[in-house]
């Protein structure tokens, strides 16, 4: 038997005033799913996103189910397209999202001092977060998010600002917290990332969900309803 | 989040505390001060100097610091009735005994006096030189020269406005074709009457010691009423239970005693006197 | 115009000559508007902050009411602190008007509005820019406004450099509220003003010169100090 979901949505819709951003979506989260949310731009990946978080209010149902075996709710992060870092040093970005979520002060100097290590940042640690490369500032956010021991990651195209060296070390430490246990939700244009890093691919088109499948079953094409189809065989020309 | 050596928090915070001491101190230090009098008086009276000449006297025989705030007689007045001064020191006689029949004060008193004068530009195109002060306006409101008057409900003004009905001429009903009123005090009253050429009624006090003259040159003195009193009061302590009673009385007697009149007498600006003491007559 | 050149030259000396009733004058202004601005920054920042961050009823009145007070004149300020600390007014029993203490007062009314306005626009930028990231990290209204306080805090300095511009700069509020008691509330504004009606043009400019270079120097000051901890700011934070 399937294990509860984490997040689960039903009927879920997203208004921004008279646009319709989602249309009555139906997802279930898994524990341990490495989940690529593609589309094309306006699609409804971002809000979706920021709705699993629960960043949003919605029409229709939301719910967090708690982890098995441990009993309690799942903690989220999520990371950014652009980071927001504040004027401080590395370590002090790290510092304050562990104050922001209420982690006793005395654990804070390790958390950070393991979660700036684990992302290769260690050496740049009073480093003002601001004079750091696009790279860097975003492993500097998976640090952030890291330090808090999330069950969830969302991710929002988390290397769409970034040259390919850069996105080959975030893609590198994104695959290594999956490795971890974290689930991944990720949203993303890029359709080889999808590929690389997936374990399943949801494809949404004006805010309504057209497929939710297994990654190779997805890329194989013969699943596909048409409207997904002819989105993957344009994207795919440009994936890298 | 402490990545801030000790040693940097330590002076950035004596900093602070030293600079917020700093600017905080001057209202400290007026907490401490009591033995001070608030003596409302009037702009032409403190832009003639006699203040900076009067005050140290007077601290020398008494010990009491006099602080003086100057504004137009009106204003003075008001000041006294909110009781936010302890001594009324103006040149405004009608007001004066007005605001003594209304019970701010339990008498008032003749300091000195001095004169008003009329001022023009040298040439004086109205042709009004002479001793009469009442000839001179109604031949003033005749032309379309200009003339600067105060408008503030000062000493001044209120003269001013005396000399006029003295001359027959009715303000309420037409006003000459020249008449300006600025609303300001008797220095800004003459800056505007030396740069547009204009008559002014000053008082000698101000005039003397007015640095920006010009073109302007008395045209007119010497007329008994252009006389001008000085009168001093001190605030009821009745009806302001706060005010500084003793020390104001202990000024306002000074001032009329022999040796504050002698100082009166004694300020002079290149040999001139500028106030006449008469409490004694 | 050679009553510029006078004055300029009259500014020198005064300067140069080190006139001890001057300093005194120079030094009570930089204490009456650093006061204010340090207690209007108190006020200000807080309400800039919270106007920034939370949403409440009566919040878009509330700034534009904030914005319409930046336009007061200080000579109204003056007179609305008067009435309230005349004898006769509520607050005539603490008998602090007429003292320096009373020209604090007026001048922190002053700012308040041009703090909380330009902070609030301060923050209102930063926020556009990651408010919901650290809305995501948890952050509530007030811990945000916090947060990005610091994130600005060169900027504030920027803030509290024009409200200290402001402040030193006016002479209507001080005027009324201090009575320009010689050696007690005059201050250089209320100086030039009393000079200038006295008809001593020239010595007027020259004060005014000289306020000028003093307001100058405390830019250069906070100045470099935003420079510095632009260029460093390892050594900075220690």
């Amino acid at each position: 038997m399937r294990p509860p979901p984490l997040i689960s949505l039903q009927g879920a819709g997203v208004r921004y005033g008279a646009t319709l951003a989602l249309d009555r979506i139906d997802l279930n989260l898994q524990r341990g799913d490495r989940l690529a949310l593609v589309g094309p731009n306006g699609s409804g990946k971002s809000t979706l996103l920021r709705l699993l978080h629960g960043l949003l209010p919605c029409d229709g149902e939301r719910r967090v189910h708690s982890l098995q075996p441990e009993g309690r709710l799942p903690k989220c992060a999520m990371l950014f397209q652009r980071p927001f870092l504040l004027n401080l040093p590395a370590a002090w970005n790290v510092r304050v999202g562990l104050w922001l979520r209420g982690v006793p002060r005395a654990e804070h100097a390790e958390r950070c001092a393991t979660a700036l290590q684990r992302v290769g940042l260690a050496r740049l640690a009073q480093r003002p977060a601001r004079e750091l490369s696009g790279g860097q500032q975003q492993r500097l956010a998976l640090a952030r998010a890291w330090a808090l021991r999330p069950d969830v990651l969302f991710l929002d195209e988390p290397t769409a600002s970034l040259d390919p060296g850069a996105k080959r070390e975030v893609e590198a430490l994104i695959t290594e917290l999956a490795a971890d246990g974290i689930t991944l939700v990720m949203s993303t244009h890029n359709l080889g990332q999808a590929k690389r890093l997936a374990s399943r691919v949801v494809c949404l088109d004006q805010g309504r969900l057209l497929a939710d499948l297994a990654v190779d079953r997805f890329f194989d094409g013969a699943s596909l309803p048409e409207a997904a189809r002819l989105f993957v065989k344009g994207e795919l020309e440009w994936a890298t | 989040m402490g990545h801030l050596s000790a040693r940097r928090w330590l002076l950035c915070a004596s900093l602070a505390l030293a600079g917020t001491a700093f600017t905080l101190a001057p209202v400290a230090v007026q907490a401490q001060e009591a033995r001070f009098i608030v003596v409302a008086s009037t702009t032409s009276t403190e832009q003639s100097g006699l203040f900076a000449h009067l005050l140290p006297a007077f601290k020398q025989a008494s010990g009491i610091d006099v602080r003086v705030v100057a504004v137009g007689t009106g204003q003075a007045l008001d000041q006294g009735r909110r009781g936010d001064a302890d001594v009324v020191f103006v040149h405004d006689t009608a007001a004066e005994e007005k605001f003594v029949a209304e019970g701010f004060a339990t008498q008032r008193r003749n300091v000195m006096y001095n004169d008003f004068v009329l001022v023009g530009p040298k040439a004086d195109p109205a042709g009004v030189k002479g001793k009469d002060i009442a000839a001179a306006l109604k031949k003033l409101s005749a032309t379309s020269q200009p003339f600067v008057s105060r408008g503030d409900k000062s000493g001044t003004h209120a003269a001013e406005l005396r000399l006029w009905k003295a001359a027959g001429v009715n303000l309420a009903a037409v006003k000459p074709a020249g008449y300006r009123e600025c609303g300001c005090g008797m220095g800004p009253a003459l800056n505007m009457a030396a740069a547009t050429g204009a008559y002014v009624l000053a008082d000698r006090g101000t005039w003397l010691s007015f640095k920006n003259r010009g073109d302007l040159a008395v045209l007119v003195e010497g007329d008994t009423s252009l006389f001008n009193q000085y009168g001093v009061m001190v605030v009821n302590p009745a009806k302001h239970p706060h005010v500084k009673a003793a020390m104001a009385q202990q000024f306002a007697d000074w001032l009329v005693s022999p040796s504050g009149q002698q100082t009166i007498a004694a300020y002079k600006i290149g040999g001139e006197p500028l106030f006449f003491p008469n409490a004694l007559r | 115009m050679s009553v510029l050149s006078e004055s300029f030259a009259t500014a020198a000396l005064l300067v140069t000559q080190a006139d001890g009733a001057l300093w005194r004058t120079v030094l009570l202004s930089l204490q009456v508007s650093g006061s204010a601005c340090l207690i209007g920054a108190g006020f200000g920042i807080t309400l800039g902050a919270a106007l920034a961050t939370y949403r409440f009823a009566g919040q878009r009145l509330l700034v534009m009411l904030v914005n319409t007070l930046l336009a007061l004149p200080s000579v109204v300020v003056g007179l609305l602190v008067y009435l309230l600390l005349s004898r006769q007014g509520p607050l005539g029993a603490l008998g602090i008007l007429f003292t320096p203490a009373a020209m604090v007062v007026a001048q922190s009314v002053l700012v308040v509005p041009l703090i909380a306005a330009l902070t609030r626009r301060l923050l209102l930028a930063s926020l556009a820019e990651g408010g919901d990231q650290l809305r995501s990290l948890g952050a509530g209204p007030g811990r945000t406004a916090l947060l990005l306080l610091v994130h600005e805090r060169f900027g504030l300095m920027t803030v509290m450099l024009t409200a200290f511009g402001r402040a030193i700069a006016e002479v209507g509020a001080v005027m009324i509220v201090g009575g320009n008691i010689e050696g007690v509330t005059r201050v250089m504004t209320t100086t030039i003003a009393l000079e200038t009606s006295k008809g001593d043009l020239p010595l007027a400019l020259a004060l005014g010169f000289v306020l000028l270079a003093v307001v100058g120097a405390v830019n250069g000051l906070i100045g470099l100090m935003q420079w510095r901890g632009a260029r460093t700011p390892a050594q900075a934070f220690g």
